[in-house]
């Protein structure tokens, strides 16, 4: 079979694993996002405990290799009594992960926008959450947009990790298809073809997302 | 159910055989950011001062390189070489493999350090006589290189990062040492969170060695890109 013919024949099982790689970047990029908010919000403007927790969670999060986690997820805790499938395991450890690198985005937003803000809104009669909801958040999520974006592309291609702990997504059936027809170069092609494709069109859409959200003048503080 | 205590013992006692593991790591981590500033620096330089075609060409190549997941590259290395003809070993399949992401991330990082050196200082370079070549390899790919050092840093921390992938290859590294002394031990949580320590000691190491060279590089009032006030 000619490579166009091959790859047509092999479309229909890797679109399957391609649903479960885009859930598991939808759900992950959910919790990354509620999770790192929290974290950034806990280590700017925690008491010590509470920000001290934060500030250890990121490191010890950003300082070890994904791979690591997921192991620990997946081979590690069946040990302790706790079983979880390959994708329970992909959707916690991707989430986990992806919170500690969307905190650090956060906080950089967050400490972007000057203090003068914060202090005007107590000034005003805001109470210290208040302010935080209403004046700085809705300010650092537009600033943290660019970063989360690029977040986001990251968390897409390391969905390509859960095949290693045995998960459903785009890879496991690429490397199903290539011990069975031993075309491995053609398959790993089309692969990284519909990677490449999602991922342009990714980041044009998130492109005009940023275009969309942008205040002239304001990154410029 | 151990103790807390002998679980510590454990982990501490199963160190010299990570050891192995770790050393393989640190080898693939040197040999791939190699490789990536081998190919890396060539092309962010080709970049600046290459002409269209060429910009446009390893704008290309970095873009392609950077929406492919790191493993689908290495599995293209690996087990798809073959079918063209090429058996490459799994270290070195691996090596390439991160060393060919690296380099398309360590393309713009000098890019971005070429860039941020002001053009006068190519201007001055010629006009006291030096030919671009001369001028470009003298004064500004010395100044570019400490400029890059603090992203660079970053890059190491990611290769550092992704050596774990080398594992899906059969390399047997920090990670897949641990699994097999868990084969034999079961003892997966101790064995995996000693490793999980390994690369984080590692990763701080790293960091602090390469700021510590930053540190000893840098040219007070330099380093902001403003130069001397």
């Amino acid at each position: 079979m000619s490579f166009f013919n091959f790859a047509w024949s092999i479309l229909p099982s890797l679109l399957d694993g391609l649903q479960v790689t885009l859930i598991l970047t939808a759900v992950g990029i959910v919790i990354g996002t509620f999770l790192g908010t929290l974290l950034a919000l806990g280590k700017i403007y925690g008491n010590k405990p509470v920000s001290w927790f934060c500030r250890g969670y990121i490191e010890l999060f950003r300082g070890t290799p994904l791979l690591v986690q997921l192991f620990i997820l997946y081979y590690g805790f069946p040990a302790w009594g706790l079983r979880l499938s390959p994708i329970m395991a992909a959707i916690i450890g991707l989430g986990l992960n992806s919170g500690a690198y969307s905190a650090e985005y956060l906080r950089g937003a967050i400490q972007s926008i000057g203090g003068g803000q914060m202090t005007a809104a107590r000034s005003m009669g805001l109470t210290k959450s208040k302010s935080i909801l209403y004046v700085v958040l809705p300010q650092a999520f537009r600033l943290v947009i660019p970063s989360w974006s690029n977040e986001l592309i990251y968390l897409l291609k390391y969905t390509s990790l859960a095949y290693i702990i045995n998960a459903p997504e785009l890879m496991g059936h690429a490397k199903i298809i290539g011990a069975e027809t031993f075309r491995y170069f053609e398959v790993f092609a089309v692969v990284a073809i519909i990677y490449l494709v999602i991922v342009i069109f990714l980041t044009q859409i998130l492109d005009f997302v940023e275009k969309f959200t942008r205040i002239p003048g304001f990154e410029t503080r | 159910m151990t103790s807390f205590i002998e679980n510590l013992n454990f982990g501490w006692s199963i160190l010299p055989a990570l050891l192995n593991g770790t050393v393989i790591t640190l080898e693939l981590t040197f040999f791939s950011l190699l490789l990536g500033f081998g190919i890396g620096l060539p092309l962010g330089i080709g970049q600046v001062y290459g002409g269209n075609i060429v910009s446009r060409a390893i704008s290309v190549y970095e873009r392609v390189v950077r929406s492919i997941p790191l493993l689908v590259i290495l599995m293209l290395v690996f087990y798809g070489l073959p079918s063209v003809g090429l058996n490459l070993p799994a270290f070195l399949a691996a090596v390439i493999g991160i060393g060919v992401r690296s380099s398309a991330y360590q393309s713009q990082i000098f890019r971005g350090a070429i860039q941020s050196i002001k053009s006068g200082q190519l201007l001055a370079a010629r006009s006291v006589g030096m030919t671009r070549m001369q001028a470009i390899r003298d004064i500004t790919i010395p100044q570019a290189l400490r400029r890059a050092i603090p992203p660079w840093t970053n890059e190491f921390t990611i290769v550092l990062k992704d050596t774990p992938l080398a594992y899906a290859l059969g390399v047997v590294e920090l990670l897949r040492k641990g699994r097999y002394i868990i084969y034999s031990t079961f003892k997966p949580m101790v064995v995996f969170i000693t490793a999980a320590l390994i690369y984080f000691v590692l990763t701080r190491a790293g960091n602090s060695l390469l700021d510590y060279v930053n540190e000893r590089l840098k040219i007070p009032g330099y380093e902001s890109g403003r130069g001397m006030r």
